[in-house]
Formats: C-alpha cells, structure tokens, sequence
C-alpha cells in the first residue's frame, strides 16, 4: 500500500488538516490518557506532592504533542497519488495510487461533528489485518466531501439496477422507524451488557462503592422462592438486553441511507452520534450475503452485507464496513441486495438440497456431541455416585440438537443462476451468499474420512472478497465436479477421469 | 444429468522420501509427549498400573500414527500444473483437492527446511488473492521444486491483469 519515500514532480500544493482538530486532539488524548492521569494524580496525592500540578504537566504535554502533529501532518492528491506526510523526528511519506483506492470512510464522532470536522480513511484493497490506510484525522466537513467524491469520481461505465443521472445519485434504501422492532433481537446490546455489569462487580468489589438499588433487588429475591428468583433474574435480564441492543441500535443505525452514486460507487451513510460515511467501488463487489441470526429469523429479519475485494467482513455490528443494511425486514434486505448485484434471481431461487446423506452427518454430528454430556453424567452418576438429575438435565442438549441438525440440513444448499455461485448454510446464524463467478480465483475440495464414506464433499470457492472462501457443504460428490464445470467452464476439462472424458 | 463426470487425482507422486521426512517430523511431537510421561512415571508413587497405562497407551497410539500417517500421507499426496491451471491432493485422513487457475496466481514460493534440507526435499507454495487459497506442495525433491517454480513463473508472467 505505502511506498515510503517516493517523490512526484507534480504541483499539486501540501495541504494542512483543519485547524480547529487542534481542539479536538487534546480533549481525545485527555479521554485517553485518563487512567494515567488518575494514577498521577494519586500518585501526587500519596507523595505529598501536588497532583494537581502533574495534571497539568501531562496535560501541556499532551496539548503540545497535538500541536506538532497536526504542524508535521499535511497531504496532498495527486492526479495519481494520494500522499500524507507526517511524523516529527521520524518523517515518513505514505503513498497510495488512485486507482487502488477502493474505499472512503468518513466518520465524524459527536466532538467532531461539533466542530464541524470529519475523519477520513482511506482504504485501499489490501486484505490482511494490519490495512488501516491512510488516515486523515481531522478535515473539515466539505473538504472531506470534496475528497470523497474526487478520489473517487470516474466515468459511470457501470450497468446498473437503479438508473443513476450523471452526478446525481439514486438512494437504494433508507431507514424505517418501523425497522426498530429488530433492535431487541440484533443483540448488540449483549456485549455492553456484559461489560457495565462487569464494570459495575469490579467497582462494587475492588471500591466497595454500595449500590442500594442492587441491594435492595437482591434482598427481595432473598425472601423469594428459588424458582420464583431465577425467572425474575433472567426476566429482568432478558428485558434490560433488549433496552440496551435497541439503544445500540437506534445509535448505530439511525439515519442508515444507501445509495449509488453515477461514479459507480456505493454511499452507506448511517449515526445518530457519531457518523459515518461510506463510500465502496462498485467494480470491487464481487457479491453480497444475506445473514439471519436464528433470533431475527422468527421475527422475518436480515441483515445485507457487501461482498467486495480489499474489504474483510469484519466482527461486531458494523462488520468492518461491508454492512449494506442493518437488521430489516427479510424481504427489503433481499431487495437491497438484488439492487446491488443487478439480480433478483440468487437471492430468491430454489437451492438444490445437499440429499439425505448430509442430513444423516447433521443429526450424527449434533447428537454425537450433545449426546456425550448425559452420556458422561450418566457415567458419574452410575460409578461416582454422582446425583441422577444432573443426566436427566443434560438430556436437554440432544433434545436441542435435533431440532437444530433439522434446521442446519434444511439451510444446507448451493445453486448456480447466472453470473452467480449462490450457497447457503449455517441455523444459529444462517447465511446465503451470492458470489459472482468472476470473483472465484480457485477451488478446495475438502473430504474427511467420514465424508469419504458418506459420499459427500464440502465445495469452498476461494476469492480475495469478504469471507475469502464460500463453502457449499456436504455437497453429494456426483454433483461437486459438476457444479464446478458450470461455474467456471474449462477449468477441470484436463483433469477429468478418461474413462468418462467425453463427456467434458 | 452429470452424474458421471468424476475429477481424476493428479499425475505426479511426491518423492518417496517425503515418507521419511513426514515420519521424523510426526515423531518430534510424539517424543517430547512420551518424555513427559516418562519423567511421570519416574517422578511419582502410586496409581502405578494407571501411568504405566497411559505410557504404553501413547507409545501404541503414536507407533500406529507414525506407521500409518507417512504412508497414507504418500498415496494420497499428489500434484500437477498445465498451462491453465494448478492442481493438488493432499492431506490423509482429511483430504483436500485445491485448483486454481493459472491466471488468478500470485506468487510462486520454494522453501527449503532444515529438516527438509536433511531429505533432500523442498515446498512449494502458489498464493492467490485469496487468503483462503494458497496451494503448497510438499516433499517434492529439490530440482523438480525449482523446475516446477520455473514453469509456474513463465506461465503467470504471460498472463496479463491483477488477479483478483
């Protein structure tokens, strides 16, 4: 991505970032440094020295450090290049051609978006984990749109589903207030959950800070009965997880507009505190994939998301920016994702089913490993004396994977419409993708000894977007070899068996 | 409709020294296994017959594993390049046939161990723009490892375009 050090005759004039990040970057290192201050301040406190004044030394440092930051940082775009210069002992010039630049992202925290200001990256298409790009923190709001729509302007050569007018753009789908209702099942309230809870025991424990409210909810479930306390517990548990993923929700996805723009890019733009703006080239997507997690699922929920080179689907809700459409209704995810390939057809069609053989491997594997609790308890309980209920309970597993093999056999299932490979599998989170075939740069075909004797062969498309691999699993062999000559027409001609060759 | 149409195994065996090579590596693992027990059964009293057990337990396990596995891994290992495209079989109990096509490779990499070096044998490893993707070819003997990356490198020079 970076060549360090290249130099470019042009005239293009080095440009600074905007003044008014210098207000910006003090307050964010204070945010950040402040268990370092609270230390120096006890520290302070402990040695009879004043801590107010190390407070205000770190503080100065810090104010400084921003300045010369911002001083040593300056960019410049290039008819070819794009190129930051920055650092103040260690100078360094980072370049990046123009047409590798394959994503724009332009974020504005609420401190930012008081400024009026906007953080830039720009992404270009690498895959590995260390690819930050170039990161311009801060501009001001128009020179970031300027920038946006310059580094990636080019003529509209794109045949596309929503007809976009020159320099316009054609907004594919926008946020429903209706779509709130998936909020409490999207579970992204789970993790902050977790960690205030975990915060709030540490704080209780380590500060013996006394929270009267718990206290008081503790000693009413005390006089409950036991039952009565656990359904209350997970009740009250239930009902603060779904407040707090529909407040993440609301704050993630508030605003969410997709649209395409005559450039040939797609525009994701989404926040209610912090925005964030995201601009992907069009010729870079190589699919799309629609996920439904088995809580959406009974409420008709999906989420659609990009399948594109240089960007990783990534964790978390924003799954590292490839998120075309946040937790909505089934049916507009799959018009969303139509819209973007130009195909309804993968997303809808019938798949071909992976035959009873998979579903056999589905019910063996889940009871195998969901039978071996009882089993093992039963074991205890029969030589170690151990109580019988604990068997009696675990029976509940097996009696769960059932169910569950059932519907990850159901899921189970590969198809090939037009440009697309379209598979789908998965039930606790069940995914169907649509990946073009001009994006498949190879093919594994994986059998273990069981699959072997099954007949069966799990299919994985390799290609530089997304996932990196898109399985068709426990795919019968006599239609693997197949699937793969119709995909990719040619490729296996020479390697097919010359007993049966004239067939290929 | 094509039911018949099956995917033949690659032409080309790996050297047969690559049986000795695999054998010496799977037995690194098992040794400092079975030293650790040993130390166990010197170091301690009691439950006698249960760590003599467990010992000859793993010493079977592993003397299966290193008969079996170098053996199995030879029938199964096998690899093949055209002009078009990159073909191999791999693996023993789990196996995995990878193809790709010559005009989406990457890179072309030979690497010679300490080990392998011992053999006489070297690797050599195809990427493409997928990360899911790279297509490694073990025990091949030393001059047909570098005739191989020689072939492989002529060919995708030819091939115009970024491969992704």
């Amino acid at each position: 991505m970076t060549e360090v050090g290249t130099v470019v005759a042009t005239g293009a004039p080095w440009q600074r970032l905007s003044v008014r990040m210098l207000a910006v970057h003090p307050v964010r290192e204070v945010l950040r440094a402040w268990p370092v201050l609270i230390g120096l301040l006890f520290f302070g406190r402990a040695r009879r020295v004043d801590g107010g004044l190390w407070g205000l030394v770190a503080l100065v440092v810090v104010v400084l450090l921003g300045l010369a930051r911002w001083y040593t940082t300056t960019y410049r775009v290039t008819p070819e290049q794009v190129q930051v210069r920055r650092g103040l002992l260690r100078r360094e010039v980072l370049t990046v051609p123009r047409d590798r630049v394959r994503t724009v992202d332009v974020t504005a925290s609420p401190l930012h978006r008081l400024l009026g200001l906007a953080r830039v990256v720009i992404g270009t298409g690498r895959s590995d984990r260390q690819n930050d790009g170039l990161k311009l923190d801060a501009l001001s709001t128009a020179d970031a749109e300027r920038l946006r729509t310059e580094l990636l302007h080019r003529p509209a050569a794109v045949t596309t589903q929503t007809p976009v007018a020159p320099g316009s753009e054609a907004v594919i789908t926008r946020f429903q207030p209706a779509w709130l209702r998936y909020g409490p099942f999207s579970l992204s309230g789970l993790v902050i959950v977790g960690v205030v809870a975990g915060f709030l025991s540490r704080l209780a424990n380590e500060a013996n800070v006394q929270f009267g409210f718990l206290e008081t909810v503790a000693g009413w479930l005390a006089r409950t009965a036991v039952w009565l306390a656990v359904v209350e517990v997970i009740l009250l548990f239930l009902v603060v997880v779904a407040a707090t993923s529909t407040a993440a929700y609301v704050v993630a996805y508030w605003g969410f507009r997709l649209s395409r723009q005559a450039s040939g890019t797609l525009h994701i733009m989404r926040g209610l505190l912090t925005q964030r703006s995201i601009t992907l080239e069009e010729r870079r997507l190589r699919g799309v994939e629609l996920s439904e997690t088995l809580l959406l699922r009974p409420v008709g929920g999906a989420r659609c998301i990009a399948v594109a080179t240089g960007l990783r689907v990534g964790r978390g809700a924003e799954r590292g920016g490839s998120l075309l459409l946040p937790p909505a209704p089934f049916a507009e995810a799959v018009r969303v994702g139509a819209d973007v390939l130009g195909d309804p057809v993968p997303l809808t069609v019938e798949l071909v089913r992976h035959g009873p053989r998979a579903a056999r491997r589905r019910y063996t594997r889940a009871l195998v490993t969901t039978g071996a609790v009882p089993v093992a308890f039963g074991l205890l309980w029969w030589f170690a004396g151990s109580p019988a209920w604990l068997a009696l309970v675990a029976l509940v597993l097996p009696a769960l994977g059932v169910p569950l093999a059932w519907d990850r056999y159901r899921n189970l299932g590969h198809a090939l419409v037009g440009r697309h490979l379209v598979v789908r599998e998965g039930s606790l989170v069940r995914r169907r993708t649509a990946l073009n075939r001009d994006g498949i740069i190879g093919w594994n075909l994986r059998q273990s000894f069981f699959q072997r004797r099954a007949g069966v062969v799990t299919v994985e498309a390799t290609t530089a977007a997304g996932r990196q691999r898109y399985a068709a699993e426990d795919v019968p062999a006599g239609l693997a070899v197949p699937l793969i000559d119709q995909a990719l027409p040619g490729l296996l001609a020479p390697f097919l068996d010359d007993r049966l060759g004239d067939r290929a | 409709m094509t039911e018949s149409v099956a995917l033949r195994a690659p032409a080309h065996r790996v050297s047969p020294r690559a049986i000795g090579y695999w054998t010496v590596r799977a037995s690194f693992g098992w040794l400092v296994l079975l030293v650790a027990q040993v130390g166990w059964l010197l170091g301690d009293l009691g439950h006698l017959g249960l760590r003599v057990g467990v010992l000859a337990g793993t010493a079977g396990v592993a003397v299966l594993h290193l008969v079996v596995m170098p053996q199995w891994r030879y029938r199964v290992h096998r690899w093949e390049t055209t002009d078009e495209a990159v073909y191999t079989q791999t693996g023993w109990f789990t196996q995995e046939r990878r193809i790709a096509p010559i005009s989406r490779i990457q890179t072309v990499d030979s690497a010679f161990g300490v080990l392998e070096r011992l053999f006489g044998l070297a690797n050599v490893t195809v990427t493409t723009a997928s990360a899911a993707g790279p297509i490694r070819i073990h025990g091949l003997r030393n001059d047909d490892a570098q005739r191989l990356v020689d072939q492989l490198t002529r060919t995708t020079a030819a091939t115009p375009g970024d491969a992704t």
